[in-house]
């Protein structure tokens, strides 16, 4: 078992591609940079392509999922969290989405950002982020989990402010980072409570001893309610939900490469697969599950309202990944766990094609990103336009591709609730999608086939090199076919994906029979006409000529984002940076911290100060104070004598 | 009153009379003698006490020569009359109470501690005899010390009051 | 027979205004005799206590008082000698070098 005995070795090799690049690229040609780069990762893809292959050798004879501990690296009374790492089912979904699509998107970086500056840097960064992404996958405890957490959260930061002289991009960059830590700080308070509770923050250990606990009750707030939902919290600031989405828009300011890897396909899905590997503490916790599910399908239809509106190009695919992670959670909140996982997979399919197109279009326009500045550019880029379309049908939830088939199980897992308010999210969750096929027929539209808004003089519009499009190409392949591997029965497939990770979330629950086959059909059926509805209604409104208008009333709101960022910065943030400002720094810091340094500076000067005044020069003083001594040495010798004299009178 | 008791008032009286006209007096030269009457009448208290050798070398000594150094380095100086300067203005408010203090600590001390001593003049003489023996084998060290003391005085004295070789 | 305390409250009367002497006078001169003073106090007291208490010990300590006191005050004389010399006052409030 070669590699899964050297399991390190997939991260590590980014991690040396990373450490290289940084230290040695700077003076490095392109290609040079390219060959670490991208060498790098391709060989993390092929190690990690073997290690799955002999994992699934080794589950059919041992039935248990890979764990290997590797060393010690915290060990304190009884807790220990090593290095290890684990393959089961549910990693080897993630590991090949985080080590193919990133080898891909590597792969178009070296075109998209062949005239930019600082390209080893970038390279830098996008394999660290690809070590620390790989951490949290492996990982097999909580605590490793954490590392590569943080460290995702670190390289987001780092690569949204890669063009760090823009203060926007560096505002950007601070914003995702400090939100993110709030999120960051439930999740530890999860942990915390995790390892009082079971004395492990192990996986293995903690789902074993969680699998004999009996399951809370609905809406009672139990230990592990309250753990799940505390790490919840994190997963709603690393995979932008409501109330921590806010930073994902923002990290738009990164180059387009970076926004497709980390914030379409892999760091902003880490949320979704914490939820999806502590499934057996949420199904123990019906409460946790119900918010989950709540917040997803309100993230979903929300983050789709303000993406209806938008005019960056990036804007609405941005406010699109918030609106499908909410599904993703909708999927994980009612119990259908291989079918968020399932919309995981696809999502990262198509949306990376579509960032990566989105980029071609940029790249294509000299750098223009406002939608309202392009149109007619079908018959121009033509081999971008196509892998656009195939990524927006995608999304959009028309079969045969990817799209349709996740989405459908996310909407029928949540339709077939015992809970009533299960066909409330249904319901929810469907608008949305009739809204997510509305604006992404409608980028169709205002990018591609309506009139010309832009001067042919000065944007020359050209297809991109082949190192751009070939990953295009094949993103649009897999999001073609991705869905096909989990098509529902009817359709006259097996459903092979929830069988592969049955062995992690455990055999898929039928719905009885024949009733539950018609009610599939009818689900789908209606699924299918919210997307054509979606289409037709942005067919018809942006007619060729279409002209942009100003913004009033509903159309206003939406398009500020319903003031949510000036909310948060009267509401949270001008209040924590008053109190910051007047009371930690300049009460207590300058105050009383300084202060009592400076004040016993002071002090030690008033002393001395006031004491040199003994030091007169003139003898007769001195004389004097030899006079205080002397009675003050015969008072402490004569004490005895003394004492009762004093208090008795003189004779 | 016994004659010892009214010869230890008239003592002590000269003595206290003699150690204030110390401080009253302006000239140094007065207050010397003031001072050589101090001794003078502690020399007779000793006597009184019957430490007759201690009286003799008190007088001797104290009175025959340590005051007459004093009185020729008065003359030797031109010392005149005292300057009433009154730079320290510590010494002109605490002076006087801390002496009294003092004196008043030791007073008490003394009264409460001694009640127990037997009376000092009991007509006993302090034989010289028994005194030399002492002097001789128990306090043989010092003795030899103080002998090398007045030397490294002696040398010390006549250093300090050389004029300067021009 | 006079007790014993009344020797040595003159003692410590006498030695009290050895110390008034000692902080009021100004002639260095007359200070010294002050401190002369007080070993004398000092003297009586010993004399005092060996005969209170029948053992000559306080009288030989006298002895090296009295010595001691002479040694001091030849060489402590001859300081005086120089400062006055050096400063031309006798007056131990003008030696002020020492303020700070």
């Amino acid at each position: 078992m070669p590699i899964l005995e050297y399991l390190w070795i997939i991260p590590l090799l980014p991690l040396l591609g990373s450490a290289i690049n940084g230290l040695f690229g700077s003076t490095w040609s392109k290609g040079a940079v390219n060959a670490v780069a991208l060498g790098s990762t391709g060989l993390s893809f092929l190690c990690a392509i073997e290690a799955v292959r002999e994992f699934l050798d080794y589950y059919a004879q041992n039935h248990q999922p890979y764990v290997k501990q590797f060393f010690d690296w915290i060990v304190a009374g009884k807790f220990r969290a090593g290095f290890d790492l684990q393959l089961d089912h549910l990693t080897v979904v993630m590991l090949l989405v985080v080590t193919g699509v990133g080898f891909l998107i590597h792969i178009y970086s070296t075109g998209y950002m062949a005239h930019e500056g600082g390209y080893y840097r970038f390279f830098s960064y996008l394999n660290l982020f690809m070590f620390f992404m790989l951490i949290l996958v492996l990982a097999a405890n909580f605590v490793l989990l954490f590392v590569g957490w943080e460290g995702v959260g670190l390289c987001s930061y780092l690569l949204i402010g890669f063009y760090f002289l823009r203060k926007s991009a560096s505002d950007a960059g601070k914003k995702a980072f400090i939100v993110n830590r709030i999120g960051d700080f439930g999740f530890m308070l999860g942990m915390f409570l995790l390892f009082r509770t079971f004395g492990s923050l192990d996986f293995q250990t903690v789902f074993a001893q969680a699998a004999k606990w009996q399951p809370e009750a609905m809406g009672q707030f139990g230990t592990i309610t309250i753990a799940c939902l505390l790490l919840f919290v994190g997963a709603t600031g690393k995979s932008a939900q409501i109330p921590l989405y806010v930073w994902l828009p923002d990290a738009m300011e990164g180059p387009t490469p970076v926004s497709a890897l980390i914030h379409a396909a892999t760091m902003v899905t880490a949320g979704v697969y914490v939820v999806a590997r502590s499934h057996v503490l949420f199904t123990h916790a019906p409460t946790a599950m119900y918010v989950v599910a709540i917040i997803g399908c309100a993230t979903a239809f929300f983050a789709a309202t303000i993406g209806l509106v938008q005019s960056d190009i990036k804007k609405v695919l941005a406010y699109s990944t918030v609106s499908q992670l909410g599904y993703m959670f909708l999927g994980c909140g009612v119990g259908a766990f291989s079918a968020g996982i399932f919309h995981l997979m696809t999502h990262a399919f198509f949306k990376a094609l579509l960032f990566l197109s989105a980029g071609s279009v940029i790249h294509a326009m000299g750098g223009e990103q406002d939608m309202w500045h392009m149109g007619g550019l079908s018959k121009k880029i033509k081999i971008t336009f196509l892998c656009m379309l195939t990524g927006t049908v995608a999304i959009a939830g028309i079969p045969p591709l990817a799209g349709f088939f996740s989405k459908d199980a996310i909407l029928f897992g949540a339709f077939t609730q015992s809970d009533p308010a299960g066909k409330v999210l249904y319901g929810v969750g469907l608008v949305a999608a009739i809204f997510t096929s509305f604006y992404m027929f409608r980028l169709i539209y205002l990018t591609f086939f309506t009139s010309q808004r832009y001067d042919e003089h000065h944007v020359h519009v050209h297809e991109s090199p082949l190192n751009m499009t070939v990953p295009l190409m094949i993103l649009a392949v897999l999001s073609i076919v991705g869905g096909w591997v989990a098509a529902p029965a009817f359709w006259g497939g097996t459903d092979h994906f929830t069988e592969f990770l049955s062995p992690v979330f455990g055999a898929p629950v039928e719905v009885a029979g024949e009733a539950g086959h018609s009610l599939e059909l009818i689900l789908s059926g209606v699924a299918v006409l919210a997307a054509i509805v979606g289409w037709v209604v942005a067919w018809r409104m942006y007619r060729p000529q279409i002209e942009r208008r100003t913004s009033t009333g509903l159309h206003k709101i939406l398009y500020n984002k319903y003031y949510v960022d000036e909310l948060y910065l009267g509401a949270i943030v001008r209040p924590l940076v008053w109190l910051s400002t007047n009371i930690f720094w300049k009460v207590v810091d300058a105050g009383m911290i300084d202060g009592t340094v400076n004040g016993v500076a002071h002090g030690a000067q008033a002393v001395g100060d006031t004491v040199r005044h003994t030091q007169s020069g003139n003898t007769r003083s001195y004389a004097v104070w030899v006079i205080v001594g002397a009675i003050v040495v015969f008072a402490i010798v004569f004490w005895p004598v003394l004492h009762p004299a004093l208090f008795g009178g003189l004779r | 009153m016994s004659f010892v008791l009214f010869m230890f008032f008239v003592l002590a009286g000269l003595a206290v009379f003699g150690a204030v006209a110390l401080i009253l007096q302006s000239h140094p030269i007065h207050s010397a003698l003031s001072l050589i009457l101090v001794m003078l009448s502690l020399a007779g208290l000793y006597l009184l006490m019957g430490a007759e050798f201690v009286a003799a070398v008190q007088i001797i000594v104290y009175g025959g020569a340590v005051m007459v150094l004093f009185v020729f380095v008065i003359m030797l100086l031109n010392a005149g009359e005292e300057e009433r300067t009154n730079f320290s203005k510590l010494a002109s408010f605490a002076g006087v109470p801390l002496a009294l203090a003092l004196a008043g600590v030791i007073a008490v001390a003394i009264a409460r501690g001694s009640g127990h001593l037997a009376s000092a003049t009991s007509g006993e003489l302090t034989s010289t005899k028994e005194l030399s023996k002492l002097l001789f084998s128990e306090f043989v060290y010092p003795f030899e010390l103080t002998s090398f003391l007045i030397l490294v005085a002696i040398i010390g004295a006549i250093v300090l009051a050389q004029r300067e070789r021009s | 027979m006079v007790p014993t305390s009344y020797y040595l409250v003159l003692s410590a009367i006498l030695f009290g205004l050895g110390v008034l002497a000692f902080v009021f006078k100004r002639n260095i001169i007359t200070i010294f005799m002050s401190i002369e003073l007080m070993l004398n106090a000092v003297n009586l007291a010993f004399v005092a206590f060996s005969q209170a208490l029948h053992k000559s010990d306080g009288e030989v300590f006298v002895l090296f008082v009295i010595v001691v006191a002479a040694a001091e005050a030849a060489v402590g004389l001859g300081i005086i000698i120089l400062t006055a010399r050096n400063r031309r006052s006798l007056n131990v409030e003008r030696v002020d070098l020492l303020k700070l």
